[in-house]
């Protein structure tokens, strides 16, 4: 580590306007954030980074009073404090900027900057007094819309101003952003950092979170790295992108993953040309080959998930030409593509993969019906055999049968999803987020079977959040952002810091897939 | 690695009481009408409320498919009017030519609109990405305008020469069971076959319990929901085709409030009206104990019988709170 990558003490500098000391958080036995210090200072943007999970999002309801933290404390100035809730905290001059646009579409930009706060002369609201209030505020913040405007008529980028505004109508001490750029277009992007470097010229704390680390180059005065729930340090500004990145992974890689294969030299089984997906990807193509696991990495909301749900057609989407096996592929549908050998593991395990209330088998052959079943009446018998084979290839451990699927816990739940969609005996499988939210124990055994699928000459696409599973499992790795395919790495370039780079970082960055008319000009 | 913890026990599933619940209540509904009414027990009387609880059991067959599937059809009631309406015009139309045959050929007729009518329900809820409320709140009033321009304001009766030949549909018995409490039981085990036994019947619990997970599963959720709703028109032409005989007419108040019997027989019957949990056997257990309370109103002289509606809508939403509670 060189000289420019070395932690500062923060004590020698202002009194913070925020500071937080041993800050920590668990839920039940599980600790999403261990003992954080840091202090954000009166005119500096302090950057928070790190990987998906790595905490920011638990730091930062704990400082604006969204969550309350199981050990450490607060301090405002010298005293101690105590944010109960998060309007404890706004009242005390702190204020978190959400990440989702929380507004109502259909009131006004001023009417929602006063949403439950409305000024009123007698029993009436005072609607001048309101209007001319938001319009001092717009203009504060360099916002070009009309008190007046309906707020589901303005641009995204407008929107996010008219959240900022709001957080911003009473005096701010602090305030803290939680990755405002995420859906925002380039240029929208600039716009947004003048923004936070008037609030800075002002004299507010400003605490900035984001992904983006171009933007985190661009802006900030210290950066604070979190990695796993705990603080690595604080660096002042002038961190390279490249060694934020390194800061960001900084781990070895274990032995959790099974070794990795030859890649074999045969035709594509799968090749997608172009697919743009709405909100989603922009003219995607890739290749898949039998016997590889194809990574798909970036950040979350890169695209990666609307992108193959998009192939799916699950999600309005065109592509240019895709084919599988070598036939094109005219009927996009999850039964077409399981018909023609290709299957989706949803990353979203409760919301769209299982049935929680129904039992193992219902949810077990949901997917295939018509294969368990091959007549209209369901076949009992049939459904609990092919429910003892899966209990067995796939190691799903239950008391009792009759179980329902939320029942089971999350690492026998994706093991009954896995076996949900490989009933059909599918030739390519696309598994999203493949361990999210599961032991160590089954993530090992889901690897050791993705391991198998691969040998015995099955094509796997995995798309994940987290780095070392992407590393340790793919023979090659693409990389998002912005809804585009931004990388490739191959062989000795797979490495977590290559992947948190592309994710990340990369001078200019194309039109973002939320502006669709950039899309059809090029 | 088979260890310990992988203990498969094909233990036979217990009964639960939850799910006896509506049966319990008619159980108890019977028994109190027995003490407080001497009449209440005789086996007209029994055969009687059986017989009357026939329509409404019918259509919350149909009914339970519908919010199973999760969509709910508000229309039955009106659409049984407007089915009733155009069987007993064909029929009537029919009869000089055909003779006693024009019943049949005018039920098959019924089925036909039947089906159609909620096949109109299930495109505009499913193609149309229309609210069910709001999609059948309207075809509920069109079906109620529709039969009120047929009958214009008055009833549309059916021809003399065809009343002796049909009468048996609804009077009529087979070994001493009225033939209308046959068609109900045959509408239910089918019903209850195609809901339990079928795959689709269990592509309409997943389209109800959770619509993404069907979705991701590769069922057509647009194609199971029109279905429901299309076994829900058929349910209420056979409830038409046996409810004709008995009043012999269809007027603008034929079928009025029925939506909400049938819904309330569907909901005290166990199935949940979020959807996913279908209750075929409970949801005829809840129009039998409708039937029972109404009955009870009639023969006793406690609460007025204009008030059965008012009862009804008071059961619906204790039922509802029940739900909530015991969850």
């Amino acid at each position: 580590m060189n000289a420019a990558t070395m932690p500062v003490s923060a004590t020698a500098l202002a009194r913070p306007a925020l500071r937080a000391e041993g800050l920590s958080k668990a839920y039940g036995p599980v600790t999403v954030l261990s003992d954080v210090t840091l202090d954000i200072l009166p005119g500096e943007v302090h950057a928070v980074i790190g990987e998906n999970g790595a905490g920011k999002s638990t730091l930062m309801k704990l400082l604006s009073g969204h969550v309350a933290p199981s050990a450490g404390r607060l301090l405002m100035g010298e005293a101690p404090v105590a944010f109960p809730d998060a309007a404890a905290a706004e009242s005390a001059g702190v204020v978190l900027v959400h990440q989702e646009i929380l507004l109502a579409p259909d009131l006004t930009v001023a009417e929602n900057l006063f949403l439950g706060r409305e000024l009123t002369r007698g029993p009436m609201v005072d609607d001048r007094a309101m209007s001319r209030r938001t319009a001092e505020v717009l203009a504060s913040i360099g916002a070009h819309c009309h008190p007046r405007d309906r707020v589901g008529s303005l641009p995204l980028a407008q929107r996010q101003l008219v959240q900022i505004a709001r957080a911003l109508l009473e005096p701010r001490t602090v305030v803290i952003f939680d990755e405002p750029t995420a859906v925002l277009a380039n240029d929208e992007v600039a716009a947004l950092l003048d923004v936070v470097r008037g609030l800075r010229a002002r004299g507010a704390a400003v605490l900035y979170i984001s992904h983006r680390l171009d933007e985190v180059e661009a802006l900030a005065d210290r950066v604070t790295v979190l990695r796993d729930g705990r603080m690595i340090g604080t660096w002042p500004a002038g961190l390279t992108q490249r060694a934020m990145a390194d800061l960001m992974v900084g781990r070895e890689l274990g032995t959790l993953y099974p070794p990795k294969r030859a890649l074999p030299a045969v035709a594509p089984q799968l090749v997608i040309d172009a697919l743009s997906v709405e909100h989603g990807a922009v003219e995607a193509s890739l290749v898949l080959r039998p016997g590889e696991v194809l990574g798909i990495g970036g950040m979350i909301g890169s695209g990666r998930t609307e992108l193959f749900e998009g192939l799916m057609g699950l999600r309005p989407s065109q592509a240019a030409r895709i084919t599988l096996g070598g036939h094109e592929v005219t009927h996009r549908s999850v039964r077409d593509w399981q018909a023609a050998g290709l299957v989706y593991l949803t990353e979203d395990r409760k919301g769209k993969g299982l049935l929680l209330d129904e039992p193992l088998a219902t949810n077990l052959t949901l997917q295939a019906l018509d294969s368990v079943h091959p007549g209209t009446r369901l076949d009992h018998a049939g459904e609990d055999r092919a429910l003892d084979r899966a209990v067995d290839a796939y190691d799903i451990r239950v008391r009792n049968r009759h179980l329902s699927a939320g029942q089971l816990s999350g690492g026998n739940q994706q093991k009954l999803l896995l076996a949900k969609v490989m009933l059909t005996d599918p030739a390519v499988v696309i598994i999203d987020e493949p361990t999210r939210g599961i032991d160590i124990g089954n993530k090992s055994q889901i690897y050791d079977f993705i391991d198998r699928l691969v040998r015995a000459g099955k094509a796997v696409i995995v798309v994940s959040s987290e780095l070392p599973e992407l590393v340790g499992l793919s023979d090659r790795v693409l990389v998002m952002r912005g809804g585009r395919i931004v990388a490739e790495l191959t062989g000795e370039a797979i490495t977590e810091q290559n992947v948190v780079y592309a994710a990340t970082s990369g001078e200019k960055q194309e039109a973002g897939p939320h502006d669709p008319a950039a899309r059809t000009h090029t | 690695m088979t260890s310990v913890t992988t203990e498969i026990a094909g233990a036979p599933r217990r009964i639960r009481w939850a799910d006896m619940g509506p049966f319990i209540a008619l159980a108890l509904v019977v028994l109190i009408g027995t003490l407080i009414n001497t009449n209440f027990a005789t086996g007209t009387n029994i055969a009687n409320v059986v017989t009357r609880s026939a329509f409404i059991a019918i259509i919350a067959v149909g009914a339970t498919f519908v919010i199973s599937s999760g969509c709910l059809d508000l229309s039955v009631g009106s659409m049984m009017a407007f089915v009733t309406g155009v069987m007993i015009l064909t029929m009537n139309r029919l009869e000089p030519t055909m003779g006693a045959n024009a019943i049949l050929v005018g039920a098959g007729f019924g089925l036909i609109v039947g089906a159609l009518c909620g096949l109109l329900n299930g495109l505009i809820v499913t193609v149309g990405k229309i609210e069910p409320f709001i999609a059948t709140l309207g075809t509920m009033g069109i079906f109620r305008a529709l039969i009120t321009w047929m009958s214009d304001g008055g009833s549309i009766p059916i021809d003399r020469a065809l009343r002796d030949p049909y009468r048996p549909v609804y009077f009529g018995n087979v070994l001493g069971i009225p033939l209308p409490v046959v068609v109900t039981l045959a509408v239910v085990l089918v019903g209850a076959f195609i809901l339990y036994r079928t795959k689709y019947g269990r592509r309409c619990m997943a389209a109800g319990s959770n619509a993404d997970v069907a979705r991701f599963s590769g069922v057509s959720v647009a194609r199971v929901r029109t279905t429901a709703f299309v076994i829900q028109g058929l349910c209420v032409a056979i409830a038409a085709i046996c409810y004709i005989p008995r009043l012999g007419a269809a007027t603008p108040t034929t079928g009025q409030l029925w939506e909400l019997q049938v819904i309330t027989a569907v909901v005290i019957g166990g199935t949940l009206l979020r959807g996913g949990k279908g209750r075929i056997w409970g949801t005829v257990a809840g129009a039998l104990i409708l039937e029972v309370i109404a009955n009870l109103m009639v023969l006793s002289n406690m609460v007025s019988e204009y008030l059965v509606a008012a009862v009804q809508g008071v059961i619906i939403i204790l039922a509802m709170l029940a739900h909530r509670f015991i969850k």
